[in-house]
């Protein structure tokens, strides 16, 4: 009798967890339908949830009126480019603060932590106007250089790296290898899971970046795709389903990231929050 | 850095260029690009600086500025309602769905992704989502609802609704600290307790809420430093309207800064909300750490 009460209990407690997840992912539905409508359907009443047969004109539209392959290029190869120095950059210099004797190292450290605390909109003022005095505005340089030193990264792979056992290296450098070979030849392979998650979603926050991009950049061309694709929006005014469009193109490459390496960006962002 | 004076030290100094050789990639990044603006935008908060140019040193001139700057005030005023709206909300939201999420087996990864998957999209993707169904005559909520409100155009709404879409995009992120939490409580007290005749809601109030604590702490004071951030999602969805009811302080420092060309006064502008910011999460930290100490 009291079984029975609690697993129609559970059961109740299943669907509502099932209802609650697909309100939570209706938004991403909707945007998803309404991309594939043509303008008259968006604002049919009632409207209709699933629209067939799909029609593809928003995103014709959106190639052939804007610069959002452009646009997409842009924010690949400032992501890329912001991951992969981030990454190594954050590696080596993790490898250094937990392995090498050196002076300095202290101080280094604890500006870490000082540099993990002060937010990015604190510096943007003087960030900008260094940008302009070098002529790095509405460049990718200007873009891509402030955003490589994550400290965050650093703290979390220092704290991986702490826990490799010593005699690895120790071995290793007996056997003559040198400090690099040892990093990537040991220290990486030995980590690369959560080198792969912390990767994975510094790709994700660098295309997602909206305020950097924002201010550093004003002329067309040079946008990336969240600061973009409202510049083209603007200009739609009521066009629900360009709006839409521009959002799925917007969303596919994190998205897709994410749905294909759950388990990654899981780890990284549970080691980024100081969980492991 | 030492410079040693004699061969005898050659192995140390040898050390020390390989340790240099190996954190010099990203010292040189981290100074130029974050800790020399961190400095330079003290001193830019006392000069009357132009965003695109020198100016001159005027002292406090600028905080004795914002003082009275009604604005200024308003957008504090405004950062401090988002954070209440934002903060405790998103956090027990996130507890209760982690709750949910952590029963289930077959479904757990499906239904986990469902609540995370807005987390991982980009801000202006979330604020078109939100335009679109919160749209006033042709979005899905009013027209299945019969509701005839504006959302991001009245100046009661539009804040509210600004918190609201900030939840439901980043809400994932505490789901997911929250199950972490959970599933390191030992399956061995609830069996106990269990055994003991606990009832479920007192197993839930003794085991599971005392041990999740620290998880708590953690998402309140992340969450807190986080939301007193709002920027992007205001300036996508309202830039500060209806009547400056969403102008949040860094909306306020753009717009001094960037648009009326005031590179010094948003610096100041900048410290100041660093300052709230630091004073906001020691002050919590004390309190929840305090309230910890109670129970």
């Amino acid at each position: 009798m009291r079984n029975q009460r609690v697993s129609v209990l559970s059961s109740l407690c299943t669907l509502l967890t099932v209802v609650m997840a697909l309100a939570w992912i209706f938004p991403i539905y909707w945007i998803i339908v309404t991309s594939l409508k043509t303008e008259d359907q968006t604002i049919q009443l009632p409207p209709s949830l699933i629209p067939w047969p799909p029609n593809f004109d928003a995103f014709v539209y959106i190639f052939q009126n804007s610069p959002f392959v452009r646009w997409y290029a842009n924010t690949i190869f400032v992501s890329v480019v912001v991951t992969f120095f981030s990454i190594l950059f954050a590696l080596m210099c993790a490898y250094a603060l937990s392995r090498l004797e050196f002076s300095g190292k202290r101080l280094i450290y604890w500006s870490l932590l000082v540099g993990f605390m002060l937010p990015f909109h604190a510096v943007a003022v003087p960030l900008f106007m260094m940008m302009n005095q070098f002529n790095l505005v509405n460049t990718f340089a200007g873009l891509i250089l402030p955003q490589i030193a994550i400290p965050l990264s650093v703290i979390v792979f220092k704290q991986f790296f702490d826990e490799v056992p010593r005699d690895f290296r120790d071995a290793a450098l007996i056997d003559g290898a040198g400090n690099w070979r040892i990093l990537f030849r040991i220290y990486l392979p030995l980590n690369w899971s959560i080198t792969w998650a912390m990767a994975i979603v510094t790709f994700i926050a660098t295309w997602n970046n909206f305020f950097w991009p924002l201010i550093v950049t004003n002329s067309t061309p040079m946008l990336t795709i969240p600061v973009g694709m409202t510049q083209v929006q603007s200009t739609y005014g009521v066009a629900f389903a360009r709006l839409c469009a521009t959002a799925v193109l917007a969303s596919i490459p994190t998205a897709a990231a994410y749905i294909l390496f759950q388990k990654r960006v899981t780890q990284g962002v549970m080691a980024a929050a100081g969980l492991k | 850095m030492r410079v040693p004076s004699s061969a005898a030290h050659k192995p140390a100094s040898h050390k020390q260029a390989t340790a240099l050789l190996f954190v010099l990639p990203f010292l040189i990044f981290y100074v130029l690009f974050l800790i020399y603006p961190g400095i330079q935008a003290c001193y830019l908060s006392l000069t009357n600086s132009e965003i695109t140019g020198q100016g001159r040193f005027i002292g406090l001139g600028n905080f004795a500025e914002l003082m009275h700057d009604a604005d200024f005030w308003g957008s504090v005023l405004h950062t401090g309602y988002f954070v209440l709206l934002t903060v405790v909300p998103n956090t027990l939201i996130g507890f209760f769905l982690a709750l949910l999420v952590v029963r289930l087996k077959r479904l757990r990864l499906v239904v986990l992704a469902a609540f995370f998957l807005p987390y991982v999209l980009p801000v202006s993707v979330v604020t078109t989502a939100a335009i679109w169904i919160l749209d006033a005559n042709f979005g899905i909520l009013n027209s299945l609802t019969g509701i005839n409100i504006s959302w991001f155009q009245d100046p009661l709404w539009a804040m509210p609704s600004v918190a609201a879409v900030t939840i439901w995009w980043t809400v994932g992120f505490n789901v997911l600290l929250f199950i972490a939490g959970l599933q390191s409580i030992p399956q061995e007290y609830y069996e106990a307790a269990a055994l003991d005749g606990a009832s479920g809601f007192r197993r839930f109030a003794h085991i599971t809420c005392p041990l999740i604590w620290p998880v708590t702490t953690l998402v309140l004071v992340l969450q807190l430093i986080l939301q007193f951030k709002i920027f992007d999602q205001v300036y996508l969805l309202t830039l500060g309207g209806p009547y400056n009811s969403t102008l949040v302080v860094l909306l306020y420092m753009y717009r001094q800064a960037f648009q009326q060309n005031r590179g010094g006064y948003g610096a100041a502008i900048a410290l100041v909300l660093v300052v709230i910011i630091t004073v906001a999460a020691i002050v919590q930290f004390r309190v929840l750490r305090a309230s910890r100490a109670a129970t």
